[in-house]
């Protein structure tokens, strides 16, 4: 069969066609700064489900500790930032984070909320050596089982979330429970965590059903709790998911009978629900706006560029990336693996972390607070939502290195 | 050297030489979609059945490939046989189904079964669901050449695509491929004349089944994942919109329409965000109002006209 | 506390009512993709985004214009209408005479802009929609609580169906419809404008999802993705049920969607996929459907 050439000629123009992708990856060297620009990637939630946990926030909290940085430090390094939506989808975020590694000399990403994004990118940094810092995403595997050497865990994780909050509840009475687990890395990650907890101080799991992220009704799931009898229904799911939950939860007249235990919620989440449908919900944080003067100077600066207070992530992403700005000050290259040797060494003391350490398995250990919602007369004031009800210190909160699966502990 | 041969001479050294200039992995992820194009070309341009759920098969290659290489330890040509066999198979039980059915049935069927297959995806263990197959290896060919390297796997992918393509080439040029072609002109006559056509729809859709598989686990070699998206109708989509402005029926049309859409989609994707669906959505609607010929149809039209050959 | 077979009262009834429910919207909107495919021949993909547009359009109008609840019930359906008549007039009629694929393809490219649009407008994590104060709250019935909207949706629902069967099975118009169904060109020789019957069709068909829409606001997430997952759902349910029926998809739809409530309290892992099992099952023992005249 007779191919014009004409064809064949267009044909062929058009795979190497039009955009080009040029510029090969800017390589790091020990002692100097690749190409004098210090890049930080925020890969996050732009529109769905997380979105107001991270989202454009958190690209307004990066962009403030970039500026403050400058303007504090006079470095001699240049920093800029870009950001992309992974859109909750691994592959997305994983293939961003690659090209962006490629092709634009991204030294450092950071927030990722999404636990299986995370879970992606972090073998892509560990296989191009650069360095990670998760803000946003809450498995504990991302120290443990699956911990590398470029990997950070910075605000949170699921045991910290389950050895706090949901100990807590336990002690209370609230002694069976059942999971409403959103079905991935993060739900599965805290429902394990929080069973364990659980199981250890004494209580009983009656069941567990899991949904799938973002899922569209929860009637189904919230019947099925319902006839389980279970004193506490535990949310393993965030964002989005815990809002529908408990609002439909409502609905049926499942909060006559039996609590809710919101394993992981933010505050963002508080100011669409309401403090009539979610006072004395019992809850785990590592930051609240309102805690001390240090704190409110921050949220008040963040509040007027957002128009929201900072959510523990969005506090998580500004500290993180002063840490990282800070560490490369100090060791005087952007090299992944001397950066991460001196953000273990240096110790973390800022509004969000006092005492803050970054462990062997990458797991930055700092105070986590327990924390109660108000009832809608308690609250004087916009965003006066939570009473401080305890403090617990770094070491106890978190996974010990004892406990460890991560290879890079020592034993 | 006949102008045909020329043509495609002068392709080839432009690909080999790609990835230079420009990103190998992008380069690839066209290279890949191009060949899923194909693949589902066979069964839409040339036999005339519009499968509503070829990322089926696509998809279950990515995660039988992907499977076998992260946990089986298999070698990539291996993997890519297994990740090929399993999307024919597949094939074979789909198309089974749905050929029951003409028309807009079956095209309701296929999609339908995709959507199954795709909660059974989210179901298995195994697929790691939501999080995706991550960490693949993409391995050394034959103990020699390492395939981490993007420019090696470059070649190794444009050799894959080329084979595939060749195969495709090879079976619309055949006495299989006029049969394929009578079916979709008038069925009814091709029955008349003695054909089983409903063995001719099925081998067709193994075959495409199998070639879509093949460019599935391709791609799960290029990314190091698989994930629902890959099985997603989202992708089925996709590809029929590649094959449609690229050309229905024509052996260029898909690749011209893949290589369009993947580097939109790639351009576009930061700075517009939703707003590729959108695009996605015009451009379908343009090409079935305005355009059914697809670019390569068109320009083969125009090239008819210009030099006074009849079609 | 009684049970059945090992599952406590509460939780089977609980399940069956919410099954009662999605089959209500899987009739509601495979009765207007019937009722198109009757006329035009047409698939129309973009059901699914027509009913997001609706369920969209009362939060903009509760969000924005202080539209309530009832209001909405009344004018959003005629303004989806309205845009499904814009869709047939300008570019499904000129499809008319191709091969019906491109019927399907041009309404595939459809949803895919409106779904894209309003992602972009909204995003994805669901838009809140508050269940109306005359329909909140839930009765106790002791065995089971009976959440008063769901209710609401599952009378309506079968209302609307009827009528709709009503209007095509026993009155002067739906005989019009149906004889332009059969033989449009005899019946335009009678006189009967043909293309205005198939026009307000599309736009009825269409009206219908959205009114779904409507109802499912206060339901389900309103959210651009909502349409979507749906739409397939009720493809399969169309290819059991035969599109040759209005009674047809009516009842396959309600008993699809028990049947899928029946599956989550029983073997909840297959739930996702027991409709289209269902649909290999008759497509290989009565392939034209369980209602269908083979076209």
């Amino acid at each position: 069969m007779k191919v014009s050439f004409v064809r064949m000629a267009v044909a062929a123009a058009m795979v190497p066609a039009a955009v080009g992708m040029s510029g090969g990856a800017l390589a790091q060297a020990k002692g100097k700064i690749s190409g004098d620009v210090v890049k930080i990637g925020v890969l996050t939630d732009m529109s769905g489900v997380y979105s107001d946990l991270g989202g454009q926030g958190a690209v307004i909290a990066v962009q403030m500790a970039i500026d403050d940085f400058k303007a504090q430090h006079k470095p001699k390094f240049d920093i800029k930032m870009v950001y992309a939506d992974h859109q909750n989808k691994a592959d997305v975020g994983s293939n961003k984070v690659r090209e962006w590694y490629d092709t634009e000399g991204v030294d450092m990403v950071t927030d990722v909320l999404n636990s299986g994004v995370a879970l992606a990118v972090a073998k892509v940094t560990q296989e191009k050596k650069r360095v990670l810092m998760v803000v946003g995403a809450g498995s504990t595997r991302l120290t443990d089982q699956d911990c590398t050497p470029n990997t950070v865990h910075y605000a949170y994780d699921t045991y910290s979330l389950a050895n706090v909050a949901g100990k807590a509840i336990v002690k209370n009475g609230g002694n069976t429970w059942y999971f409403l687990t959103a079905d991935y890395a993060f739900g599965q990650s805290l429902e394990k965590d929080a069973s364990d907890v659980i199981k250890a101080n004494g209580g009983k799991i009656l069941g567990s059903v899991r949904h799938p992220l973002n899922a569209s009704d929860f009637s189904s799931y919230l019947l099925q709790a319902q006839a389980s009898k279970a004193k506490i229904i535990g949310l393993a799911n965030a964002g989005g998911d815990t809002i529908n939950s408990i609002k439909v939860a409502s609905e049926f007249g499942v909060t006559k009978s039996q609590s809710l235990a919101g394993l992981l919620m933010f505050i963002t989440d508080i100011h669409s629900l309401g403090l009539q449908t979610t006072q004395g919900m019992l809850l785990t944080s590592g930051f609240y706006w309102d805690k001390d003067d240090e704190t409110r100077k921050f949220s008040k600066r963040f509040f007027e560029k957002a128009k929201r207070m900072p959510t523990m992530v969005q506090a998580g992403d500004y500290s993180a990336v002063t840490t990282y700005l800070k560490a490369i000050t100090a060791a005087g290259t952007d090299d992944a693996a001397e950066v991460m040797k001196k953000m273990k060494e240096l110790p973390i003391n800022d509004f969000f972390a006092k005492g803050g350490k970054i462990r062997v398995d990458g797991r930055m250990v700092h105070d986590m607070y327990l924390m109660q919602v108000k009832k809608p007369a308690e609250s004087k004031y916009p965003w006066d939502y939570y009473t401080i009800k305890g403090v617990v210190a770094g070491n106890d909160a978190f996974q010990p290195l004892a406990l460890s699966h991560c290879p890079l502990v020592k034993k | 050297m006949s102008r045909t041969a020329f043509g495609y001479l002068a392709a080839f050294l432009l690909l080999l030489a790609a990835p230079f200039a420009l990103y190998p992995v992008l380069l690839m992820k066209v290279l890949c979609f191009a060949l899923f194009a194909c693949a589902f070309n066979l069964l839409l341009g040339y036999t005339g059945l519009l499968s509503f759920g070829h990322a089926a098969f696509f998809g279950v290659a990515a995660y039988i490939a992907g499977h076998a290489l992260k946990v089986w330890g298999v070698p990539a040509p291996l993997g890519l046989l297994l990740g090929s066999a399993a999307a024919a198979a597949l094939g074979w039980v789909i198309g089974s189904l749905a050929i029951r059915r003409q028309g807009i049935y079956f095209a309701m069927i296929t999609l339908a079964l995709a959507q199954m297959l795709y909660f059974v995806f989210v179901q298995m263990p195994f697929t790691g669901a939501e999080d995706g197959l991550q960490g693949v290896p993409r391995g050394s060919l034959f103990g020699l050449v390492d395939l981490d390297e993007d420019l090696n796997l470059y070649y190794f992918v444009l050799a894959v695509f080329i084979f595939g393509f060749w195969l495709i080439h090879r079976t619309i040029h055949s006495p299989f491929g006029q049969i394929l072609k009578a079916i979709r002109e008038n069925e009814a006559r091709a029955v008349s004349l003695g054909y089983d056509v409903a063995k001719y729809k099925l081998l067709a859709f193994v075959i495409s089944a199998g070639l879509a598989g093949l460019a599935g686990a391709t791609k799960v070699l290029v990314f190091k994942f698989a994930t629902l998206t890959d099985a997603h109708w989202n992708t089925s989509g996709e590809v029929v919109l590649m094959t449609l402005l690229g050309g229905m029926g024509t052996v260029l049309g898909p690749v011209v329409g893949a290589s369009i859409i993947v580097l939109l989609q790639d351009e576009l994707a930061d700075k517009v965000g939703s707003l590729v669906t959108v695009i996605m959505g015009v451009i379908f609607v343009v090409c079935v109002l305005a355009f059914r010929r697809g670019i390569v149809g068109e320009l083969r039209a125009l090239h008819g006209r210009l030099t006074g050959n009849r079609r | 506390m009684s049970e059945i077979f090992g599952i406590p009262i509460q939780a089977l009834m609980g399940q069956l009512m919410l099954g009662l429910v999605n089959g209500s919207f899987y009739a509601v909107l495979s009765l207007g993709l019937a009722v198109i495919f009757g006329m035009l021949n047409i698939i129309n993909f973009a059901h699914g985004a027509l009913y997001m547009t609706g369920a969209i359009l009362a939060w903009v109008g509760l969000e924005h214009l202080g539209i309530g609840y009832w209001w909405s019930l009344l004018l959003v359906p005629p303004v989806v209408g309205l845009l499904g008549i814009v869709i047939e007039r300008t570019m499904l009629r000129w499809l008319y005479r191709l091969d019906h694929l491109y019927g399907l393809l041009l309404t595939f490219g459809l949803a895919l802009i409106l779904e894209g649009f309003f992602r972009d407008q909204y995003g994805v994590s669901g838009l809140p929609y508050s269940i109306p104060e005359e329909l909140s709250g839930a009765i106790n019935l002791g065995f089971m609580f009976l959440p008063k909207y769901r209710v609401w949706v599952i009378l309506v629902s079968l209302a609307v169906c009827f009528s709709t069967w009503y209007l095509i099975e026993k009155t002067r118009l739906g005989a019009y419809l149906r004889a332009a169904t059969e033989n449009p060109q005899l019946t335009q020789a009678f006189g009967i404008n043909v293309p205005l019957m198939v026009t307000l069709t599309y736009g009825f068909g269409v009206a219908l999802a959205g009114f779904a829409g409507v109802l499912a606001a206060p339901a389900m997430q309103v959210s651009p993705l909502m349409g979507s997952n749906l739409i397939i759902v009720v493809f399969a349910v169309v290819v059991i049920g035969g599109m040759g029926s209005i009674l047809g998809s009516i009842v396959t739809g309600l008993m699809l969607g028990v049947i899928e409530g029946l599956a989550k309290v029983f073997y909840p892992e297959a739930s996702a996929t027991v409709v289209f099992v269902i649909m290999v099952v008759v497509l290989l023992v009565r392939p034209a459907g369980l209602f269908g005249k083979e076209r």
